[in-house]
Formats: C-alpha cells, sequence, structure tokens
C-alpha cells in the first residue's frame, strides 16, 4: 500500500504539472520572440471557458480542446497588434490581457457554472508502456492531453536548437535589428509565435477544464498563469527545463497532500509551498552569477518593442 | 498616422478594462431592465427604495460560499419587493481593498451592508465609524460596534448529521477531510463531522489534510485523492468548490459536499451537505433595520432557525440511514441533543469535556484541539 502511494503522488505531479507546463512553453515560445506577454492567466482562462462550452454543447472534448486553442490564440492576437505594431508597453499589456481574461470568462462562462461535462477527458493506459514497474503507473496512464506533451517538448527543444525557422525565432528575441538586416521579417515571426504561444496557454486552461478538474468555476486556473510565467525563468527558457520544473512544481503540490494523508511526518505545508519560489530565486542567482555575459539566457529584446525606424 | 495608433491603442485598452471590470465585478446597474422603465426614470424610482448592498470574497460562480450567500440576496430581493437588493460587489480581496469598497457602497447611500467573509471585519469596523447611519453585517467576525452587528451559523449540526451518514456508508472506516485553514470555523466543523460518524461507528477514522485555500478546484481535487489513495473511501469538505466531490466521484468513493447542495457536480459520489441558507437571515434583518428595531448582536443561528441544514440525501443513502439521521435532527431542532456535549476526548485520549456537560460557546467559538478520532495535526 504505502508504494503505490508514492507511485500515485508521483503520478499526480504529473497531472497536476501539465497545466502549467502547457503555459509555459507558450510563453517560452513568446519571451523567445522577445516578447514578454504577462496576459497567460488571462488566456489560459478564455480557453478553458470555451473549450468546456464547446465540449458541453458538442459532447466532443476534442472540439472543446481546439476551440480552446482558437479563443486563446485570438486573445494572443489582440495582445500581438497592441504591442508589435502599436509598440505598447507590454508588460501594461499583458496585465491588461489577464484582467480582460479574466473578466470575459466569468462572463461568458455564468450559464455553465455547475454543469456537468458530458464526456471528459479520460486517462488511457498505453499498451506495454503502461506496464513497466514504476515508470509505467507514473508516465503511461494519463489522458491524450498530458501524452501530448510528451511530444511537444522534445520537438519544441529541437525546433529551437537545430532548425533554421528555429535559428530565426532566438534570433528574432535577440537582436531583431540583426534578424531584420538578415532578411527575417521579425513582425510576422513575433505575430506568429506570440499568437501559437497564447494557443498553448489556451490548451493549458483546457487541460484544467476537460481533463483535469472536469468542470467550469469562475477563476478556476487560481494563480497556474503567474506560476508558469515564473518557470519560464526558472526554465531558463528551455522548454525540456521547463517540463522538470513544471513536473516539480506540480510534485511540490502532491506532496503537500500526500504527507499529510499517508504519513505521520508534519511539515508545514506553508514551506512546501513557498518552495518552487525560493528555487525560482536560488536559479536566478545561480544563472546570473554565471552566465553576467550571457544575461542568464534571457532573450537579448526581451520586452523591447521592435521599431525599425531606430535601428 | 501615429496619432490615429494611440488613439485606436487606448481606445482598446480601455475596452479591454471596461468589459474585465463588467465582468470582474458584477454590479448590476441599477435600472431594472424587466419592467421596461428607461434607465433615468428607474434611477430616480430606485432612489426611494430600501438599499441594500453585499460584499462577497468570491466570484457567485463558485458553486459554494459565495454562491450560497448570493442565493440568500436574491430571496430578499424577492421577498420584500420595497428593498433594492441589486448591488453586489464580488472577488473583493480580503486587504485594503475591502475598505475602499465598504466606503464606496456607503457613500452610494445603502442602508444596510452585508460584508460575507471574515478577512473584511477590521475594514467593516473602520468605515462603520464614518457612516454611523449605515447598518453593517459582519459574516463569521467577532467584532461589533454600534451599527456593526455580526452573523454565523452552527455548522457543526448539520455538519454532525453529514458524519453519522459518512460513518454509516464506509467500508473502510477511514474518512477523508479536506479543509482549507487551520482556524476554529474550520477545526470546529472537522470535530462535529467525526463526533457524528464516531457516534454510529466507534471504529472510524477521519484523516484530514489542509490545502490553505478555500477556491482552487484543481488543487481541492488533488488533495482528496491523496486521501483516497490513503484508503479513504467517503470524502468531506471545508472548501468552496466541488472539486473533492468530483475525485470520489472519479474513483467511484463517497462524498459530503458543502455550502450548497451538490448533487448535481458528483450524482454518483454525492450522498448529502451541510448547507447555508442565509436568505431567511436577510429577510428578517433588513426588515428589522427598517423597522428601526435592529440592535448591534453577535448572531449565531442554529438548524432551528433554519440557517444551517443538511442538504437533500442522494438515492445512495438507504432510507435506514436516513431515519437515523433525521431522528437526531430532530433531537438537535428540539434541544435535546448538544453536538458538543460530554464526554469528549481530544486526539491523546484525555477528556476534555466530562460526561453531562457542554462546552461553552465561547469554547465552541475559539476551537483549537481535534477531538479523538482525527488523524491530522493542526499547524500551529
Amino acid at each position: 500500500m504505502e508504494n503505490s502511494v508514492w507511485i500515485a503522488t508521483l503520478a499526480a505531479a504529473i497531472t497536476a504539472g501539465t497545466p502549467i507546463l502547457y503555459a509555459a512553453l507558450g510563453e517560452i515560445l513568446a519571451e523567445r520572440a522577445g516578447v514578454l506577454n504577462l496576459g497567460v492567466e488571462g488566456m489560459m482562462l478564455v480557453g478553458a471557458v470555451t473549450g468546456f462550452m464547446v465540449a458541453v454543447r458538442t459532447g466532443n472534448p476534442w472540439l472543446g480542446f481546439l476551440v480552446a486553442l482558437l479563443a486563446a490564440g485570438l486573445m494572443a492576437a489582440i495582445f500581438a497588434f497592441l504591442t508589435i505594431t502599436l509598440r505598447a508597453n507590454q508588460v501594461v499589456t499583458g496585465l491588461a490581457l489577464t484582467m480582460f481574461g479574466t473578466g470575459l470568462s466569468g462572463f461568458l462562462g455564468k450559464p455553465y457554472v455547475g454543469i456537468p461535462l458530458p464526456l471528459s477527458f479520460k486517462p488511457v493506459a498505453i499498451p506495454f508502456l503502461a506496464d513497466i514497474p514504476l515508470i509505467g503507473p507514473v508516465l503511461f496512464r494519463h489522458d491524450p492531453l498530458v501524452y501530448l506533451t510528451y511530444v511537444l517538448v522534445p520537438l519544441l527543444w529541437y525546433y529551437f536548437y537545430r532548425t533554421r525557422p528555429g535559428l530565426n525565432l532566438r534570433a528574432v528575441g535577440e537582436n531583431p535589428a540583426a534578424a531584420d538586416a538578415l532578411g527575417v521579417n521579425v513582425f510576422a515571426l513575433r505575430y506568429i509565435y506570440v499568437i501559437i504561444g497564447g494557443m498553448l496557454a489556451g490548451a493549458g486552461g483546457a487541460f484544467l477544464s476537460l481533463a483535469y478538474a472536469p468542470s467550469w468555476l469562475e477563476n478556476m486556473t487560481a494563480g497556474r498563469g503567474w506560476i508558469a510565467v515564473a518557470l519560464v525563468i526558472f526554465a531558463v527558457w528551455d522548454p525540456v527545463k521547463a517540463l522538470l520544473g513544471s513536473y516539480l512544481f506540480g510534485g511540490v503540490d502532491a506532496l503537500t497532500y500526500t504527507l499529510q494523508a499517508a504519513t505521520k511526518i508534519a511539515v508545514p505545508s506553508f514551506f512546501l509551498k513557498m518552495l518552487p519560489y525560493i528555487l525560482t530565486l536560488v536559479v536566478l542567482i545561480i544563472a546570473t552569477r554565471q552566465t553576467l555575459v550571457k544575461h542568464i539566457g534571457a532573450p537579448g529584446a526581451l520586452s523591447i518593442p521592435y521599431d525599425r525606424e531606430e535601428r | 498616422m501615429r496619432k490615429g495608433w494611440r488613439f485606436i491603442l487606448v481606445l482598446l485598452l480601455a475596452l479591454m478594462v471596461a468589459v474585465a471590470a463588467a465582468g470582474c465585478s458584477g454590479q448590476k446597474p441599477a435600472g431594472n431592465s424587466q419592467s421596461g422603465e428607461k434607465p433615468a426614470a428607474g434611477e430616480q424610482a430606485k432612489d426611494e427604495k430600501f438599499k441594500v448592498a453585499f460584499i462577497y470574497v468570491g466570484p457567485v460562480g463558485d458553486a459554494g460560499w459565495t454562491w450560497a450567500h448570493d442565493q440568500g440576496r436574491k430571496y430578499l430581493a424577492e421577498k420584500l419587493p420595497w428593498v433594492d437588493a441589486n448591488t453586489y460587489m464580488e472577488s473583493v480581496p480580503e486587504g485594503a481593498d475591502a475598505e475602499r469598497v465598504l466606503t464606496e457602497l456607503a457613500e452610494k447611500g445603502n442602508k444596510v451592508i452585508f460584508a460575507t467573509s471574515f478577512g473584511y471585519m477590521d475594514y467593516v469596523i473602520k468605515v462603520a465609524e464614518k457612516y454611523p447611519d449605515v447598518v453593517f453585517l459582519h459574516c463569521s467576525g467577532y467584532k461589533t460596534a454600534k451599527n456593526v452587528g455580526t452573523y454565523f451559523g452552527a455548522m457543526e449540526e448539520p455538519r454532525y448529521l453529514s458524519g453519522m451518514v459518512a460513518g454509516k456508508m464506509t467500508q473502510s472506516n477511514i474518512l477523508g477531510y479536506v479543509a482549507a485553514h487551520p482556524i476554529p470555523e474550520v477545526i470546529r466543523g472537522i470535530n462535529a463531522f467525526t463526533l457524528g460518524a464516531r457516534s454510529v461507528n466507534p471504529n472510524v477514522k477521519v484523516k484530514v489534510v489542509w490545502t490553505n485555500t478555500w477556491y482552487d478546484p484543481a488543487a481541492e481535487k488533488q488533495a482528496a485523492l491523496r486521501l483516497l489513495d490513503a484508503g479513504a473511501d467517503v470524502i468531506a469538505q471545508h472548501q468552496d468548490t466541488p472539486g473533492p466531490q468530483q475525485a470520489a466521484q472519479e474513483r467511484g468513493k463517497y462524498g459530503i459536499g458543502y455550502n450548497s447542495d451538490m448533487r448535481q457536480f458528483a450524482p454518483n459520489a454525492n450522498l448529502t451537505s451541510p448547507i447555508w441558507n442565509w436568505g431567511p437571515y436577510y429577510v428578517k434583518t433588513v426588515e428589522a433595520v427598517k423597522n428601526g428595531t435592529w440592535k448591534s448582536e453577535d448572531y449565531y443561528g442554529t438548524m432551528k432557525d433554519g440557517i444551517v441544514d443538511l442538504g437533500p440525501f442522494s438515492d445512495k443513502v438507504p432510507q435506514e440511514v436516513r431515519d437515523l439521521v433525521n431522528q437526531k435532527k430532530q433531537e438537535i431542532i428540539d434541544g435535546k441533543f448538544y453536538v458538543f456535549q460530554g464526554p469528549i476526548k481530544d486526539q491523546s485520549g484525555k477528556v476534555r469535556v466530562p460526561e453531562g456537560q457542554k462546552m461553552s460557546h465561547e469554547d465552541v467559538l475559539g476551537f483549537n484541539w481535534f477531538v479523538e478520532g482525527v488523524e491530522g495535526e493542526i499547524p500551529k
């Protein structure tokens, strides 16, 4: 029995980490392109509510997931227009986007509070892999949206570091003027990655409302979007580290409850709750000391609007 | 050209903030659109009505605490047609913001203001000093003033009854309890639940997990899942969302809800829920203020007054259990049974309330220890 409790905790770390992971991957894309989008929480909520609405109406969670991507992508497009074309302050616009998303999702979702979802994403055990002791139950008995991140993370890593478009993306975030001089369309690329980033945030929200806690409640993300923003720094803009980081964040959550429910170890839960943030601080400190030259790996042009005339 | 862009930008941002504000605060316009009045005329007509306002800590869509208060507000508006109860402020943080919101509501001519969360306490007292003609009612606090009353209810009574249901329905004799914050209100509920469960099944243990949040559906569900992993087969909760009920549903186990009837969220799992029923109290209080008979008091309503109750049973609860619980309910209402009457032992087995004695109201309000049968710690 003891063993099964710990396996369940590890599995729970992955489930709890997945919504944060989606949002963090999205934010990494946007920030890699040099755009700081603090509207993650708002985009997640819009994704969660629209996905839920469509899934309830059609009975098809995949369709809901798709609409969540589109709706959150639309939110990100508004943000992109404001910050890339109009060169508005990214921090302020991002905060406005979060407020907008919180309000909009609450407004749209009013009639859907308390409605059960006819068909939600259910865990699917992957044949053979799920039977491997320890690894199987921890990694391969989740719902499809979790498996999707297993594919997404290495794909993104490969894209960033091993492909030419990935190089262009990083160039746009590091030194847009140089990228522009090389014939890269800075504006178009920033638009594309901000919008895809928003779609991923929407996916994180939809995971919450369609798989994790299949229901809609106002403000149900409860700050996960902000954790994702912090996680991006923790992960030094690397998708693989973002995966590890979000499982760590999720694991701390799961561990807090397991320690209370299954053991007599009394660890103050406030202490555990603050752990991820302390870790973020520590990573930041280490990273800044080690690579003062390399700017902790933060994209050089992060949060600076690009203006061709100021080249 | 640049100026034009600026203008669009400002316009867009303003629009976003406006929509956010409309969605967030939920403050309803004063005009009553159904009656077909013009807004201006409606505004004037409303001025003659008796204005009552509410501030909530969560969104009315939380399906829990705030939702229950909002049902009370609607009940008030329906029962007393001379009352304008259209003003409510959602998701007001328990900090300096509360003072601003309270001042605003008092300034707008509300005669009675209900502040429905513990953390508003000091701000209510502060604002009430400046507006002696407005009556403030603060839920679950302990500070009163000439124009500030407090109100709360004996949730321990229905909690005890729900514990009986859980004690009868469990197979593993382990009950899980997802609890928000280690404060006397929550500890009181856990103790009442445990006493109720052990009154029908002395072998029952209640495992407690603290989430340190009132409102996070995913975290609450997660906490419940860990309790189920640890062997619990009935999940009770002192949380504001149905997350724990959904966990029970997912695992094919039972759940006891809270705040409002939660059967719709987990039809196969939810057995019943201790519920709040604020409406009658709101009606009574507003009437008293209007008639000038209201006096500041610490109101602590009971099941007899109807402010708390045990919600409907699901069809999973057998008739025999229902009869047992209903009989106890009648005893409580008739004053023949008191939840915290001796003998009550604490976790170490020491007798805290001797046979034949009752805990005083003050002791019950200040509960800081667990009764025998609770597994868990109160963080210090």
